[in-house]
């Protein structure tokens, strides 16, 4: 990866179209690299989630002769929430493959175009709408039974899901990109307005409009056009039954780092853990050669559409077994070494998580999320967060490999990408 | 015909002067302002049109059609793989394991709470029905779950993981899942 750009991510962007949002990222990318010509671009990939949002079908096209890279190759890719993950990851596969030396991938979203409500029954029109959209389909109703779920199992908390808003709200106060930037508590997250028991508004991501691009290229050409070029070394893509009634239980998946006695007693996944996940992680440690990856990893940024999922995803993702997510994060792992969130930690900072405040703090447009979050991975690898942030309280020390995270669905489609220093 | 003739040889206002017919439904503007100078055009504030968007589906649920015809009759059907044994309490025609086509088979009208919420929000088409309590429901002896409504219950307090639940029909079925709905057992 070469180079990266987000267009602010906000409630509503009555002021350009989704062209005009892309662009905006575009030029910022390649502002950033400014040995890159246009002409050196051998196509792209486009991603944007729900054609009920944009009314426009082939909208790819339509972004892709905005930004004056017509008549190359292009393509949408789209699978859900994880539609920008998987942007990104068709990226790497036009560049591994030999077919472009250099590849843009875009996304992007415009959720303002109808009601919050509306909006939510697009949303929800992504589950199946036979058996489980007309009993009310509603992704937050989803998710709050599957954490139930969750609680019944491992003992998880509510205070320990808020602790994730107050931790990812607090990051993003350092993020000029992200939507929501407040300092809460873990009260405050408990008494905000019920949406779906037990998660309260402020356990959920916003919709937003949106754009991001990333730039991918070969060794030979990153290396010509950046100095500090950033190499994918790993990619996974995990699937899951759209259904969460469909769901196996079985036996758990198990990473390098862990034994089947260790979970002598849990049927998997359940509803409880997102199989997708899981499979995606193990997928992309093994073309990296992660075995241990809390200790191989040096932050991630993940999919925290919901406080629940986040919790959930540090299970799917091996930093703690399954059931310990809870504890993972009340010890403070997740947390940045130098911020101060206004509560005791002990462990504070193992493995930073979203610190550029992930979904729910930054927005979540969809088609541009995952793409999103590649970029402040790859700002975060190269040291560049304090230029491209204005300020460097967010940038870690240590930040040679990153990773992330993009998920759809109750867990349906999930993509796991390792991100490392290249130079 | 006399009248057709009648109109290509006489022409009309509307050939002499061609214009639109003005319309007075939907957006209708009178005066937009604008400036002089082309210059300052690029500070427009946006211009936001508001208009409906509708369709009428002649939806098939195809292979699933006998679960509907089941709620009708006050039957729930799940399908069972016998080579794997294993009943989908959601039905699927085919057996995701071996790949085989399954068969239907009538599930208990009794079953369990595996997991709950009760919404105090939802999509546009629920909203109205708000708070409503979703349930995911398992049955003794078969593999898999069924999304449905738990009424008869006042608040999530209410609901337990694993408390007992049965089936109710509408009365009247409108050959949707929501034909079948649970309450405490
Ligand atoms: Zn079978």
């Amino acid at each position: 990866m070469v180079s990266g750009g987000v267009s602010k991510f906000v409630k509503a962007r009555p002021d350009a179209t989704f062209q005009k949002m892309v662009k905006e990222a575009f030029d910022y990318a390649l502002g950033d690299v400014p040995r890159l010509k246009t002409d050196r671009i051998d196509g792209s990939v486009g991603s944007y989630f729900s054609d009920h949002f944009t009314r426009q079908l082939m909208a790819g096209i339509m972004a892709t002769d905005y930004l004056g890279l017509c008549p190359k190759p292009n393509k949408r890719i789209e699978g859900g929430g994880a539609t920008g993950g998987l942007c990104f990851q068709a990226a790497w596969e036009s560049v591994a493959s030999g077919r472009m030396n250099c590849c843009v991938a875009f996304g992007f979203e415009t959720m303002s175009r109808v009601q919050t409500w509306k909006g939510n029954e697009f949303i929800a029109l992504a589950s199946d709408v036979n058996f489980d959209y007309p009993v009310g389909g509603f992704y937050s109703g989803y998710y709050a039974m599957m954490v139930n779920r969750h609680i019944h199992e491992f003992g998880t908390t509510l205070e320990q899901m808020a602790m994730v808003s107050v931790k990812n709200h607090r990051n993003a106060c350092f993020n000029p990109y992200a939507q929501k930037r407040k300092r809460i508590t873990i009260r405050d997250v408990r008494n905000a307005e019920m949406v779906a028991y037990p998660l309260t508004l402020l356990d959920i991501c916003v919709m937003s409009d949106g754009a991001a691009v990333c730039i991918l290229a070969d060794e030979e050409t990153a290396f010509q056009l950046a100095d500090k070029p950033v190499r994918i070394t790993g990619v996974g893509t995990g699937t899951d039954m759209m259904r969460m009634a469909d769901r196996p239980r079985g036996k758990v998946i198990l990473a390098p780092n862990e034994k089947e006695s260790d979970y002598r007693n849990l049927t998997y996944p359940g509803v409880h853990s997102f199989r997708a996940g899981r499979s995606a992680a193990l997928q992309a440690y093994r073309m990296a050669g992660i075995r241990d990856p809390l200790r191989e990893i040096d932050f991630v940024e993940l999919h925290d559409a919901y406080t629940s999922s986040e919790i959930q995803t540090y299970e799917d993702l091996a930093l703690c077994r399954y059931g310990e997510g809870g504890r993972f994060i009340e010890e403070g792992h997740p947390f940045l070494p130098r911020i101060d969130y206004g509560m005791k930690l002990k462990k504070k900072g193992t493995i930073p998580v979203n610190p550029s405040g992930g979904l729910i703090a930054c927005g979540h447009p969809v088609g541009a999320t995952g793409l999103m979050q590649a970029v402040f991975a790859f700002w975060q690898i190269q040291g560049t967060i304090g230029r491209h942030f204005g300020s460097g309280e967010l940038q870690l020390k240590k930040a040679e490999r990153g990773l992330i995270h993009s998920h759809a669905g109750t867990g349906t489609y999930v993509t796991v990408s390792i991100l490392e220093r290249g130079w | 015909m006399s009248k057709k003739r009648a109109r290509l040889t006489k022409p009309t206002a509307q050939h002499r002067d061609p214009r639109l017919e003005e319309v007075m439904t939907g957006t209708t503007v009178f005066n937009v302002p604008f400036p002089a100078d082309l210059s300052t055009l690029k500070g427009m504030s946006p211009l936001v049109i508001r208009f409906p968007y509708s369709v009428e589906y002649l939806h098939s649920y195809g292979q699933d059609s006998p679960f509907f015809a089941g709620l009708a009759n006050r039957k729930l059907l799940g399908t069972r793989c016998g080579p794997c044994q294993y009943t989908y309490a959601t039905p699927r025609l085919h057996c995701p394991a071996c790949g085989r086509e399954t068969d239907w088979t009538e599930l208990p009208q009794e079953g369990r709470v595996h997991t709950f919420t009760t919404c105090y929000y939802g999509s546009e088409e629920f909203l109205k029905e708000t708070p409503f309590h979703l349930i995911l429901v398992e049955f003794d002896g078969v593999d898999t779950l069924l999304l449905a409504r738990l009424i008869g219950v006042a608040g999530p307090e209410e609901i337990r993981i694993e408390m007992k639940v049965k089936a109710k029909f509408r009365r009247n079925s409108q050959l949707k899942t929501t034909d079948v709905y649970f309450v405490p057992a």
